[in-house]
């Protein structure tokens, strides 16, 4: 069921005493309310925890020149409201500090330090404050305050990127892997402790693949910045393709036309499933089940030539811009797709069936990697993840968009955490996901493939949420001079979702740590940015 | 266990032929941008549309030297919807690999009227042409050395300095049954020492640069080195700032430059095949009903 368009936020802010006070203004998918002292938020953060909200992104802003101070924003989920709670606080500049909320809240833990590292704000108790986004060794810059050249050449690393905790017992000792993998994955560094097999300790490094993403994207006019985007994450181009053009959108005050918006809905629904018959496949072969798995990919090729098909992209690049799309859908493509969606669906379910009949499939995946329910609330775990440990969220349905407000999926939520209901989420998401294709597909209607969008003013800010595969995708931008942005947050459902991975992995063993991760599967790059 | 059997009987064969002869995108699919260089009026429109600056104009006093560098290129078709009159268009062929960053760059060169439209193509288009003695350094004994050592076996590692995972997805795709690089006796491996290739994939990042650095050193002599992606060749959509190093040739020497954003299998296929010297020469990649 959609969440009303909702007061639960408006009673929220009568209840909690620092925010009762504060300018609140609506704006599209989001509640902002302007704080006016950044040394209440963890009061505030403590209050709305209690009421079941979420933290789900956590960044700052150089204000200086316009304002004469840094924002800190906390964008908050309310679980009975469709709107996103926009909380921001000013931080002054000759006291750069603000209360950490990490220990009430986990899921704020690593975006505090980001704000650390690229604004050089101390998250003031942090319960481990030390460099995430930058490696140990880089030197003492803050590259995203607006005076910090994005060109900046830095002399050459030297030294140890990290320095790890150290975990002491009898016999135990670490296995350190990575960046470089076995696999064709992306680049990260896990520093496993263990004793024997069991692993007691994992110690994530990433960040590996940091390109300065956000602060790319305000050397850019906003036009192109939808490409940059598209390259967030390569195998969700077409999500953050689509988050950024709903946030644009909403600066200006502008929507996409029907058909775009329909169109969407399909184009972000193949993506679902492209990756969703992969990640069943490579799960499969992680416990040995090899020919299941070629099975999958060949049925992910199908989908590749599908997207092809009908985009004139493999990854469905190119195609989503500020206004709507580039150019509208051809029927007489999209039918032929829909008619090979039929029978990409029977050989789906001969896939599912494949490795459900296999029991010493099932046997490894069963109570493998488990992440409770209670963990993954803590720390804000969203998407395929948090459905599969009990987490009842999906931004289609809460904060419904473009064509999901008329086409509306059902959410799977599964209790056990283990990568056996992580794969159940997969197989049941790709199957809603074909008929919801097969629906919008039956009604898409016609009419222009884009507007053109007024300018939006210098200075607005825009939300945008969109339910990629992973999860939760969210934009927010401010505009700022001559076409260009100010600010571009960005934030992936992967990085909610790393810290999970350390959760699941404890007291299993090391060889069930590649079935593991991909069962999560998260993204490096859209973590990094 | 039945089932299994089952189900791969019912399926049959699928790999597809030779990848590269056989060649056949489905005809919406967006190819390489191609240009009517004599009917081009005005390259400022496409030049601006381009988001990562591979179409480039200079105007100095009555003439506009246009600089195409299809490394650069994310083949996002910007440029074609930018010149309505269609001397620029998507056509349906990829722009093949090459062993040389210059054979990726076209010049032309116009007069240019008050308005600043082009009246005259003076100069162009031309191809750039690497230098004999470098690409004779860079990688031809290493790949004759290869060639005769391994015959047709070839071991690649792969290796992501940071990319979007975009091209992992094609890389990955290689490996499914349609296209099975196996056949061909290449294979991916899991250690840069067993490695007699390695395929880089994105701008090398800051905190990748030493990581590519130690796997090359790592990597038996002789090797080779693709370079993947518009990423790879000049850092794309990213350039280059504080957390981006590069492309990938400013860490690590390259063999072969793999166009694409991400290259289509075929292109990479070509692109391996073309760094250990076992295509004869390079040859078209376009379906069969244009050859």
């Amino acid at each position: 069921m959609s969440r009303p368009d909702a007061a639960a936020l408006d009673s929220l802010l009568h209840e909690i005493r620092p925010l009762a006070a504060a300018p609140a203004e609506n704006a599209p998918g989001e509640l902002r309310v302007a704080l006016d002292d950044a040394a209440r938020r963890e009061e505030i953060a403590g209050a709305l925890l209690e009421q079941g909200c979420r933290f789900a992104s956590v960044f700052a802003e150089d204000r200086r020149a316009a304002e004469g101070l840094f924002f800190l924003y906390d964008i908050v989920e309310h679980p009975a409201d469709s709107r996103y709670l926009v909380l921001r606080y000013p931080i002054a500049p000759d006291q750069p500090r603000f209360p950490s909320i990490s220990v009430l809240a986990p899921a704020a833990n690593w975006m505090e330090r980001e704000v650390q590292d690229w604004f050089g704000l101390e998250a003031a108790g942090h319960p481990n404050p030390r460099r995430v986004a930058l490696h140990d060794h880089w030197p003492d810059v803050h590259p995203l305050l607006k005076d910090f050249p994005a060109n900046t050449v830095l002399p050459p690393l030297e030294g140890d990127p990290h320095v790890f905790r150290q975990t002491i017992g009898e016999g135990v000792f670490y296995v350190p892997v990575g960046p470089v993998h076995a696999g064709i994955i992306e680049p990260g560094h896990f520093h496993f402790a263990v004793a024997g097999e069991p692993v007691i300790y994992l110690q994530l490094r990433l960040y590996y693949t940091h390109k300065g993403v956000e602060k790319r994207f305000e050397q850019m006019p906003f036009h192109h910045g939808v490409f940059l985007a598209e390259s967030v994450s390569g195998d969700t181009s077409f999500g953050h393709g689509l988050a950024y053009c709903l946030a644009v959108e909403r600066a200006a005050g502008a929507e996409a036309p029907a058909h775009a918006q329909v169109a969407r809905l399909i184009l972000l629904e193949l993506e679902r499933v492209y990756n969703h018959v992969a990640d069943i496949g490579a799960i499969a072969t992680d416990v040995g089940f090899v020919i299941a798995n070629s099975h999958a990919t060949r049925l992910r090729e199908q989908m590749l030539c599908l997207n092809e098909e009908l985009t004139g992209s493999r990854l469905l690049r190119g195609l989503v811009r500020p206004g709507g799309l580039r150019r509208a859908l051809d029927p007489a493509a999209l039918r032929a797709v829909i008619e090979k969606l039929d029978s990409f669906a029977r050989e789906f379910e001969d896939l599912v069936r494949l490795i459900e009949s296999s029991d010493s499939t099932r046997d490894r995946l069963e109570t493998t990697g488990t992440l409770p329910p209670a963990k993954a609330r803590d720390l804000g775990v969203v998407g395929v993840a948090g459905r599969a440990s009990g987490q009842d969220l999906d931004v289609r349905r809460d904060h419904p968009f473009d064509g999901y407000r008329r086409f509306q999926p059902r959410i799977p939520v599964f209790p056990h955490g283990d990568v056996l209901h992580r794969m159940r989420v997969r197989i049941e998401e790709a199957r809603e996901s074909l008929s919801l294709i097969r629906a919008a597909a039956a009604e898409l209607p016609g009419g222009p493939a884009s507007v053109e969008l007024p300018p939006a003013a210098s200075g607005a800010t825009a939300l945008s949420a969109v339910e990629g595969w992973r999860g939760e995708i969210l934009y927010w931008i401010r505009i700022g001079e001559s076409g260009r942005l100010g600010r571009c947050r960005v934030k992936d459902p992967s990085l909610n979702n790393w810290p999970a991975l350390v959760e699941a992995i404890q007291g299993n063993i090391i060889p069930d740590f590649p079935v593991i991760n991909k069962s999560f599967n998260l993204s490096y790059s859209g973590t990094d940015r | 266990m039945l089932g299994i059997l089952r189900k791969s009987l019912r399926t049959g064969l699928v790999t597809i032929g030779d990848p590269i002869r056989s060649f056949d995108p489905p005809p919406a699919w967006r190819g390489a941008p191609r240009f009517d260089f004599p009917a081009w009026r005005d390259a400022r429109p496409a030049a601006a549309a381009c988001p990562t600056g591979a179409i480039a104009v200079r105007d100095s006093g009555g003439s506009r030297e246009v600089r195409i560098d299809y490394g650069l290129c994310i083949f996002c078709g910007w440029c074609a919807d930018a010149c309505p009159e269609g001397a620029v268009r998507m056509a349906r062929e990829l722009e093949p690999p090459v062993r040389a960053r210059e054979e990726l760059v076209i010049t032309a060169v116009y007069e240019t009227d008050a308005s600043g439209a082009q009246t005259r193509l003076l100069d162009g288009p031309s191809r750039g042409v690497a230098a004999p003695d470098r690409v004779e350094a860079a990688g031809a004994a290493a790949r004759r050395a290869i060639h005769k050592l391994l015959g047709r076996s070839l071991a690649i590692r792969e290796v992501d300095a940071g990319s979007c995972n975009g091209c992992e997805i094609e890389v990955h795709s290689l490996n499914n049954p349609l296209y099975d690089l196996e056949r061909f006796g290449i294979h991916f491996v899991a250690s840069p020492r067993h490695a007699d290739m390695l395929l880089v994939t994105g701008p090398v990042t800051r905190n990748m640069e030493l990581a590519l650095l130690k796997t090359w050193r790592a990597t038996p002599d002789p090797k080779a080195v693709v370079a993947v992606g518009a990423c790879g060749i000049s850092g794309g959509i990213f350039g280059r700032n504080y957390a981006v190093r590069g492309p990938v040739d400013e860490v690590v020497p390259v063999d072969v430059y793999v166009p694409g954003c991400p290259p289509r299998p075929e292109s990479l296929l070509y692109g391996i095949l073309l760094a250990v010297g076992r295509l004869a020469s390079s040859m078209a990649l376009r379906p069969e009903t244009q050859k």
